[in-house]
């Protein structure tokens, strides 16, 4: 049995992202205790876990969206629980993107605009931005929703214009909540497809938090979450 | 699955001989299995001996003489019987994991165990299906998905069965 339960602090280096020790509560509840995780450049590492195990509050943790009550989280070696959170709101900008289950998209700006929004925050010029979200819209198939606001346009497209979005920084870490919670078995294996395919294109890493084991099936490996707890996959086979 | 029946269901076509059926068979349904024209022929003899099919043909060539086969009237109404009855459900009663689970418990083995690497081991036989559906064409997409679901309902009672053994471990050794 391979699990993660070393000390606080103990980061490897190499890796691109290395999470030990990992500690969040939220008022008397414990959401996560003594969590590690891995991933390396390009990896897709799908997150498991039931309702309420704690796996989107460690890929919260993760993406330097809340910060660990205790333990450290290495990216390139640098330590995300040092950085101030303007710093760390670089860094999300920067270099992560981010596809959520629900919602994400600003409902008053174009399917374009919601596309090109990474790349306007980082200060790219107009005109650019949008020829670059042209081609991540057409790259997705759904170039047809450019002009459409995002209350107009179907789940499944819905989907893949937060897709467009979360990547068109090609960013080296995409962390996506249950990206298929909110569309059918169809559009749930479309989103999936494109989503692998466009991040093994640009090398992105993947943290994949998804319930079901279908989706799961799409990324390198499984870790699980359990009780606040990582543990990574059990191997088979007789001693 | 009924193969004579199958093998009916191509002939509904048109007549074929046991080349072309075994070649047709191999494209839509050998994916993993080729057939062995033995199968075919046992099964050409089957259906010749009840009269849902007939020899609508024999040709010479440089080797054995090869024959054609053609559906006949009795084999449309037979094949038609068997396209509209539905399949029996299988129940999966008889589950070896499940009896592993309760003689480890029965033993006071870790019975978690036992299903956690079952689940690392559906989840890995998940990915190969999902590798291997991305790779091929509808029918190899449809066929692997049809899998990949019964796995993920497998998956679904390990989980469930996870959280009660607590409550199995009292009662099996009550």
């Amino acid at each position: 049995m391979n699990t993660h339960d070393t000390a606080a602090g103990a980061a490897p280096e190499g890796e691109l992202l290395a999470a030990r020790g990992l500690a969040k509560s939220f008022g008397p509840t414990t959401a996560l205790h003594n969590a590690s995780f891995d991933i390396d450049p390009g990896e897709m590492v799908a997150v498991m876990g039931a309702s309420g195990s704690g796996k989107t509050t460690l890929l919260h943790c993760l993406g330097g969206m809340l910060h660990p009550d205790r333990g450290r989280i290495h990216y390139r070696g640098r330590d995300l629980t040092a950085l101030s959170e303007s710093q760390r709101s670089g860094l999300r900008r920067e270099e992560f993107g981010f596809l959520f289950q629900s919602g994400g998209l600003v409902p008053e700006l174009s399917c374009l605009e919601n596309t090109a929004l990474p790349l306007r925050l980082n200060g790219v010029r107009r005109k650019s931005a949008h020829r670059s979200a042209e081609e991540w819209l057409e790259r997705l198939g759904v170039d047809g929703t450019a002009h459409q606001r995002p209350g107009e346009v179907s789940g499944g497209e819905y989907q893949r214009i937060g897709l467009a979005r979360a990547l068109i920084t090609e960013p080296a870490i995409l962390f996506a909540d249950e990206p298929t919670g909110a569309v059918d078995s169809l559009n749930e294996e479309k989103v999936m497809r494109l989503l692998v395919d466009a991040a093994r294109r640009s090398s992105t890493a993947v943290v994949l938090v998804t319930h079901e084991a279908r989706v799961a099936a799409y990324a390198d490996r499984e870790v699980t979450v359990r009780d606040g707890r990582t543990r990574d996959l059990v191997q088979g086979g007789a001693e | 699955m009924s193969f004579a029946h199958t093998v009916l269901g191509l002939l509904e076509n048109g007549p074929a001989h046991g080349y072309d059926l075994k070649r047709v068979y191999d494209q839509h349904f050998g994916q993993d299995r080729p057939l062995h024209y033995g199968q075919v022929y046992a099964a050409l003899a089957r259906l010749l001996k009840k009269g849902l099919i007939e020899v609508a043909g024999t040709e010479q060539g440089d080797g054995p003489e090869r024959k054609r086969y053609a559906i006949t009237d009795s084999g449309v109404t037979d094949l038609h019987t068997w396209l509209g009855t539905p399949e029996a459900p299988q129940q999966y009663l008889q589950s070896t994991l499940y009896t592993k689970v309760v003689l480890a418990l029965l033993a006071g083995r870790p019975a978690a165990d036992v299903l956690e690497v079952q689940r690392s081991a559906h989840l890995k036989s998940m990915r190969e299906l999902t590798r291997r559906k991305t790779e091929g064409d509808l029918a190899e997409h449809l066929i692997c998905d049809h899998a990949l679901f019964h796995l993920e309902a497998d998956l679904r009672w390990l989980e469930l069965t996870a959280a009660r053994l607590d409550e199995l471990a009292t009662e099996v050794n009550r």
